[in-house]
């Protein structure tokens, strides 16, 4: 019975998003602002109370994996492609944290959106990504993963092109959407590789599988490698895409141009996750290749401290956080690296809650101040925005991993666990972590007392309408809702959490979801020196992280409070420094010179060759003048003159007959 | 003695002249048409020959019904080249060239 209750409240779960989605993107014209936003808020809304259900039945009652095909999709031969769903513990946090996120974030969007003329199309799109991307986490193949990776990547291009009259949004999505095509293509290539190897794409067939094909050697022209590091690393290759690490986290910065509640939703708490949730769920193949999960680990550590840095050059606030988002990304997956996949999922939740609420109140900002992103105009809003200002508190504080709250519970084990770790580079990963963990509180800081502490820097630009600085006022309710309730959860969420995901060794929540091998089993070892989360809390300045971003809080007060010039006096004399940060290392000048340009020459090339000379000039017009040099020949044939027919006719005449006779 | 051969000599000699009547001839339609009538005698002339020869009276026959579509078939082209004439006001081979490409 309680196997029929699973597949009916997963399938309530994904598809009363998409119903939301279709009612209000279709019919919303028609029915009104007011009905589509209830629509899609309701669907959401069913939507979590489903995965909560399924949260309940399968960590609190221990209901046994449910995993089964809905529907056959297609067949070829030996092949078969299934629709299916697969619960267990990995799928319904992940679910939990989507739907909780993505509801508080519909909410939010009823402010944040308002008399937008393409009011319903945002609330449409929203529902449908939430849709994608909880097929992308609840399916039980490899096939239901691409469907929702690649359906996630159309809306966050929509998303980032909501406004796409703005030239810069136009761009920033087409150029997300290219380079997650680019992530996109290995991610194929590796659901290609496994699907020759293992003959199926279901999880569970893979990963039974997985071991005996763990000694297999591959020969790529002339070099031998292992068949799994092969697929693991192809595989990896979409999660960098999707996930925004070095070198494809080039994507990110400029999503930000879409509206906030975005940001948050999609570039911060789930879509961009999804990289991590893949390798987290796809940890039975991942564990048979150190090469694969040493490479996960030196990208993930190299992308935590180098985008991190990035940030603190950024002057746009959303900008920040987005940076701040990537090397976040870094963390989670350095964790993936050191086989430590409960503790990305812990990182990748508590995450979710704390950027979605950061960008909430970024946004919340923005509104306040007419949509100004600058923080060089920004500055001592702390009295008129007091409900933002706690929010964010909240949030960086979360982020910059204070005890007690919950940003610390995640953040502190990967660094742990990467110091026990022994993979190839955990040592340069500890390092990059742990100077990333200041830079983290550095940024978030800089960021927070350039908004709200200060002097006042908001000015009025000469062509805009003048507004006193009485006018800035507290956001609206629907505004402030979410972010109060997406506080409550960074505090609260590591706490409560932290055992039941890290230390409860073999009972732990996430169970057989995840597999670890033995020999990078490291989060066990730190079981054994673990005493409860008031105990961690209380002893966490006995550890070199927390004191590390004490001092990028203090470091950011006194050159962003206290002693302002002190920015500028390091700017002027750590000018090459300032520089290389400004220009993102030339991550963008390189893809524009080498891809963009590149790319541009031989289409040029080609365009010239093959489209204006071959099929233009030879195949096209070729054809019509081919015909028309024919008939002028033929044509002469014609002459009208009837004798002539009436010769033809008496030579074909004498021409058959002799054929006849002889 | 008129045998097989002097029919068959007679009719090729015929149609021959009615080849080269259509060759030569480019001034008048009704020539023309002549012509082609004579063609079609010297072909009957050698259907009458051989069935004559092989003891047949149906190839005799036979020649009595071409003969009589051939007179309506001359008919209907005279008549044509009598409508030709009122339209175009000649009936000159060479002139009638509007069927050239």
């Amino acid at each position: 019975m309680i196997v029929h209750h699973i597949q009916t409240a997963s399938l309530i779960c994904i598809l009363s998003p998409l119903l939301g989605a279709a009612i209000s993107g279709l019919a919303g014209k028609r029915i009104g602002n007011r009905a589509s936003h209830t629509v899609a808020i309701v669907g959401l809304a069913i939507s979590f109370a489903a995965a909560i259900y399924l949260f309940a039945q399968v960590v609190l009652y221990k209901v046994p994996v449910y995993n089964a095909d809905l529907y056959l999709w297609g067949g070829s031969g030996r092949f078969s492609f299934h629709a299916g769903i697969l619960v267990d513990s990995l799928t319904t946090v992940m679910v939990t944290t989507v739907t909780f996120v993505s509801l508080l974030v519909h909410v939010y969007s009823i402010g944040y959106m308002r008399g937008d003329p393409a009011y319903h199309r945002f609330f449409s799109y929203m529902s449908l990504f939430t849709f994608f991307m909880l097929v992308l986490v609840m399916g039980n193949n490899f096939l239901m993963l691409f469907f929702g990776w690649e359906g996630v990547g159309l809306v966050s291009y929509l998303l980032i092109g909501f406004w796409f009259e703005r030239e810069s949004a136009a761009r920033g999505s087409m150029k997300a959407f290219i380079v997650n095509r680019v992530g996109d293509f290995g991610f194929i290539l590796g659901i290609a590789v496994v699907l020759a190897y293992f003959g199926t794409l279901d999880y569970a067939q893979v990963f039974k599988q997985a071991p005996s094909l763990a000694g297999e050697i591959v020969d790529i022209s002339g070099t031998q490698f292992s068949v799994i590091t092969v697929m693991a690393l192809l595989l990896f290759v979409g999660a960098m895409g999707k996930s925004a690490q070095i070198p494809l986290h080039v994507w990110l910065p400029e999503s930000m141009e879409g509206p906030t509640p975005i940001s948050a939703l999609i570039h911060a708490a789930t879509m961009v996750t999804a990289g991590v949730y893949m390798v987290a769920r796809l940890s039975p193949l991942f564990e048979f290749s150190e090469v694969a999960l040493s490479v996960v680990l030196v990208f993930g550590a190299t992308g935590a401290l180098f985008l991190g840095m990035l940030a603190l050059v950024e002057n746009d606030i959303k900008r920040v956080i987005a940076y701040s988002t990537m090397s976040q990304l870094g963390y989670m997956m350095a964790a993936n690296g050191v086989s430590a996949f409960s503790a990305a999922i812990f990182h990748l939740m508590t995450h979710a809650c704390f950027k979605a609420l950061l960008f909430l109140a970024a946004g919340s900002v923005i509104v306040a101040l007419h949509h100004q992103q600058d923080m060089r105009k920004m500055g001592g809003l702390r009295k008129y925005l007091p409900i933002t200002y706690i929010t964010f508190l909240i949030g960086a504080l979360a982020l910059a991993a204070l005890p007690p709250f919950a940003g610390f519970y995640s953040k502190d084990a990967i660094i742990e666990v990467v110091k026990q770790a022994n993979t190839p580079g955990a040592t340069y990963a500890y390092y990059c972590l742990l100077i990333g963990a200041f830079v983290t509180s550095l940024y978030i800081f800089r960021a927070f007392f350039m908004t709200f502490h200060g002097e006042e820097r908001m000015v009025d630009d000469q062509n805009e309408h003048k507004h006193g600085h009485g006018e800035i006022h507290e956001s609206e309710y629907f505004i402030l809702l979410p972010l109060v309730l997406l506080a409550i959860p960074s505090i609260f969420l590591g706490f409560m959490m932290v055992t039941p995901m890290l230390y409860s060794g073999q009972f732990s929540l996430l169970g057989s979801s995840i597999y670890v091998a033995p020999e990078f089993d490291f989060m066990t070892a730190l079981v054994t020196h673990y005493d409860g989360p008031a105990y961690m809390a209380l002893t966490a300045f006995m550890h070199p992280p927390f004191w590390l971003s004490v001092l990028g809080i203090l470091m950011a007060w006194c050159f962003y409070v206290k002693y302002p010039y002190w920015a500028t006096y390091t700017r002027k004399y750590m000018e090459i420094f300032y520089c290389v940060l400004k220009n993102k290392y030339g991550f963008d000048a390189f893809n524009d010179f080498f891809f963009v340009r590149g790319v541009r020459g031989i289409s040029q090339f080609f365009y010239r060759i093959g489209d204006v000379k071959i099929i233009d000039d030879c195949m096209v017009n070729g054809t019509g003048r081919a015909i028309s040099h024919m008939s002028a020949w033929v044509r002469k044939l014609q002459s009208g003159y009837l004798y002539h027919y009436v010769f033809v006719m008496i030579l074909g005449l004498f021409a058959f007959l002799a054929w006849v006779l002889l | 003695m008129i045998l097989l051969t002097h029919y068959l000599i007679l009719s090729a000699l015929l149609f021959v002249i009615g080849v080269g009547g259509i060759m030569i001839n480019r001034r008048n339609l009704v020539v023309l048409l002549m012509c082609i009538e004579l063609m079609l005698l010297a072909v009957n002339t050698n259907l009458v020959a051989f069935s004559h020869y092989l003891n047949d009276l149906n190839g005799e026959v036979l020649v009595f019904f071409i003969l009589t579509v051939a007179a309506a078939e001359s008919a209907i082209g005279l008549a044509l080249i009598v409508a030709l004439y009122r339209n175009r006001g000649t009936i000159e081979v060479d002139k009638l060239d509007s069927l050239k490409g």
